[in-house]
């Protein structure tokens, strides 16, 4: 069963990469997250060296690669982990021994490595791998077999990461995404936590043929998010306030299909909120409007794809720091575009039908002032969920829905993420964590006879 | 309750039929589903409603008792499925639910195998994630917990997404026909590390697995058991904490110039001083506050994803 409806053509098998796919590199088991763009000449930086990831075409995701040391220079290969049974020193299964050890033979004053960094390069040059000079310098460590079984464990690992780096390929998702920007450029998102990111989308019901409309102000990555849900079904509305469309660079970061694509289009507030009968004088200043932005929204895209440019000319690599420089050469990653301007018929029929959620995500506007103007546009009974870093806009925002009988199971909640270290007898909560995924206000709204439409 | 099809969508022009699935809402926290049914009448602490004057009102709409009491009729979702449905079992909630449905990648499309099935919560969900072309598998050993939510899955209308099978999935695993076609695959069973390697059989390269338990001594022998097939192994656990928001008129205590923290008996301030006008009248605040009372724990998150061989 795959996952996406087949595009006309051969059956893309998603969990396969192909050329010009996004991808998410997982680098040293998080240390470090980069998207790219796969394609023949884009490459990627670990520490001082390049490597093509063109080895990385064609494989299933979920793939590790590990640097090695050609013969003229290094390269990503595939690297299969060795499995439980040839593994048990790094103490995985085995419970742990009864430990004598401790640290009060270990003195910090930088003897204890024999190896010197003229050493180590003379070994590369004669071709050793990473694996190979990780176990030299344990070998030649004096303080080695003093440390714990723990320590040892935790050694090794410093140094395989740093001679034998290792690539982990991913399947972007919004999952994968919002953490790897949420780690990352948690502003850039409005620190929308992964968490909060997967309560929006139930507390809005998002679900297959549903219209879902959605106020995205970090980034593109709730519109995605509600799209990968939507699977090519139903529509996003991606509205904006003012003339201009938010940016949604996020979204190129999905791997949508056209499919999905054509369901993510974009409507002004103003357009969205425009009486239904209105006189051809208004009509036509409207449609003044709408050139104006069709023209912004060439300039979007005009960005978006030098940006792709500058992905695949110069490394196909984004820090996921999507910048806009320009540069004229190199092929561009075939992405199809989300974020058409959405038809006439299609605003008018989300007018007559209503929409059937609401999603806000705005960390730096009043969400009451939002809601009041966008709450009309959702069908009775359509629940919403509206993001906020800051608990207060949403306070303000629950007790006016109240006041003024908009809407009902009006809910302000925060979720609480904790990640636990589980290992044979050293199981606890990890030392640090998130502080806030942020506030969401969910309900769901009323009708009433007062209301309008 | 999904939308698997325009009439059954709910909108502007879709109004309560003869036969549709309402969740009766009291209080956020009084809720009940109901079919309705022309000639049947809801009896509650309001007094008596007649289905009658529900159908043709829009969904969300207010409606009145013979004693003047008043409920709303909202739309099924499965987050207020998940408040009124009867409870078979111990159930997950939304944050759990939320959270696992998009740590396992659930898309539309997907294959999702689940045991138990217990009263049914999460696979509403599931069924959710994966339509419109996919489908969710799910099982439980009790024969007449799965009957149950075959019914309910019946009356809300997701019984096309859902199949629901009787099988003691620790004793004997999964069936063999999944064996490579699962995306994804949830576990809630009181010794998960049991099923853990016929799971691994039913999963996609790269496909992902999660394991509800709510002791820690589960998760540290699922987790062991995980380590030979599986990568990416992380456990969490996902509490919800919620505030109550109330406006709050604020008794703005005068502090002196100097440090004393007395409060003085109201002088005339010359109008010369810093603005302090308004300030003796208190102004309302809205402000907010976590509940007194919450949940604790519900349970251990732990997820992995198969190895890519």
């Amino acid at each position: 069963m795959s996952e996406n409806k087949p595009e006309s053509g051969p059956t893309v098998n998603p969990r396969v990469t192909r050329e010009g796919c996004s991808v998410l590199l997982d680098i040293n088991d998080g240390d470090r997250l980069v998207f790219a763009c796969l394609s023949a000449g884009s490459t990627l930086k670990i520490g001082n060296k390049t490597f093509s990831l063109q080895p990385l075409i064609g494989c299933p995701f979920g793939s590790l690669f590990q640097v090695e040391s050609g013969k003229e220079k290094p390269y990503l290969s595939r690297f299969i982990p060795p499995t439980e049974e040839n593994n048990v020193q790094d103490g995985g299964g085995c419970q742990l021994q009864e430990e004598s050890r401790d640290n009060r033979a270990i003195i910090d004053n930088n003897q204890a490595q024999s190896l010197t960094g003229d050493d180590i390069d003379a070994m590369r040059r004669q071709g050793a791998t990473g694996n190979e000079i990780v176990e030299a310098l344990i070998a030649n460590s004096a303080t080695f077999d003093k440390k714990t079984q723990f320590s040892q464990e935790k050694y090794r690992l410093k140094k395989q990461k740093k001679y034998a780096p290792r690539v982990l390929l991913r399947r972007p998702f919004s999952r994968s995404i919002c953490e790897a920007y949420f780690k990352k450029y948690p502003a850039r998102i409005g620190f929308l936590r992964v968490d909060a990111l997967s309560l929006l989308l139930s507390m809005a019901n998002v679900s297959a043929n549903s219209d879902v409309l959605v106020l995205d102000m970090v980034g593109g990555l709730v519109t995605g998010a509600v799209a990968e849900r939507l699977g090519g079904t139903g529509s996003v509305c991606n509205a904006y306030l003012g003339g201009t469309p938010y940016p949604m660079e996020i979204i190129r970061m999905f791997n949508f299909n056209n499919e999905v694509c054509k369901r993510v289009l974009r409507c002004s507030v103003n357009d969205l909120c425009a009486v239904q009968n209105e006189t051809s004088e208004q009509v036509s200043q409207h449609e003044d409007v709408c050139t104006m932005e069709s023209q912004s929204d060439e300039k979007t895209s005009l960005s978006v794809s030098t940006e792709e440019v500058h992905l695949s000319s110069k490394n196909g690599v984004s820090d996921l720091v999507p910048e806009n420089e320009l540069s004229t050469t190199g092929k561009t990653c075939k992405a199809p575009k989300a974020g058409e301007k959405a038809p006439k018929e299609v605003i008018q029929s989300w007018k007559e039908n209503g929409f059937s959620s609401l999603i806000i995500a705005a960390p730096e506007q009043d969400a009451w002032i939002l809601v009041k103007d966008l709450l009309p546009l959702l069908t009775y009974s359509a629940p919403f969920a509206i993001y906020h870093q800051y608990l207060q806009p949403l306070a303000t925002c629950m007790h006016n829905l109240q006041l003024e009988k908009m809407a009902i199971g009006l809910q302000l909640s925060e979720p609480w993420l904790r990640e636990y270290q589980v290992l044979p007898s050293r199981t606890h909560p990890c030392m640090q964590m998130s502080g806030s995924g942020g506030y969401i206000l969910s309900g769901t709204r009323a009708y009433s006879n007062t209301s309008q439409s | 309750m999904l939308l698997m099809d325009s009439s059954t969508k709910i909108s502007f022009n879709r109004c309560i039929r003869d036969g549709d699935l309402v969740v009766v809402y009291e209080r956020h926290d009084t809720m009940k589903a109901v079919k309705v049914c022309e000639n049947s009448v809801l009896q509650n602490r309001f007094g008596v409603f007649k289905h009658s004057d529900w159908i043709g009102k829009p969904f969300g709409s207010k409606v009145f008792s013979n004693k003047g009491g008043f409920v709303y009729l909202l739309a099924p979702t499965p987050e207020l499925w998940t408040l009124v449905l009867s409870h078979r079992t111990q159930i997950l909630y939304i944050a759990d639910i939320s959270f696992v449905i998009m740590y396992l990648e659930v898309v539309p499309g997907c294959l999702v195998l689940e045991s138990g099935t217990g009263s049914g919560s999460l696979t509403t969900s599931f069924a959710r994630a994966v339509s419109p072309m996919g489908h969710v598998y799910t099982f439980d050993f009790h024969e007449q917990r799965a009957a149950s939510a075959r019914e309910d899955f019946e009356r809300t209308g997701i019984s096309t997404l859902v199949t629901v099978g009787v099988r003691d999935i620790q004793g004997d695993g999964f069936p063999d026909q999944f064996s490579g076609l699962a995306d994804s695959v949830f576990l809630d069973l009181p010794q998960p590390w049991l099923a853990i390697p016929s799971a691994r059989n039913m999963l996609k390269q790269d496909g992902t697995l999660c394991s509800f338990s709510p002791c820690i001594e589960q998760v540290q022998r699922s987790c062991e058991t995980l380590r030979s097939d599986f990568t990416d192994i992380r456990t969490f656990e996902i509490l919800l904490r919620t505030y109550e928001v109330r406006e709050w008129k604020m008794d703005h205590l005068k502090v002196n110039d100097g440090n004393s923290t007395a409060c003085p008996p109201r002088k005339r301030r010359q109008p010369s001083s810093e603005a302090n006008v308004g300030d003796n009248a208190s102004s309302p605040a809205v402000m907010a506050r976590p509940s007194a009372e919450t949940r604790g724990h519900t349970g251990y998150l732990t997820f992995a994803r198969k190895c890519v061989s």
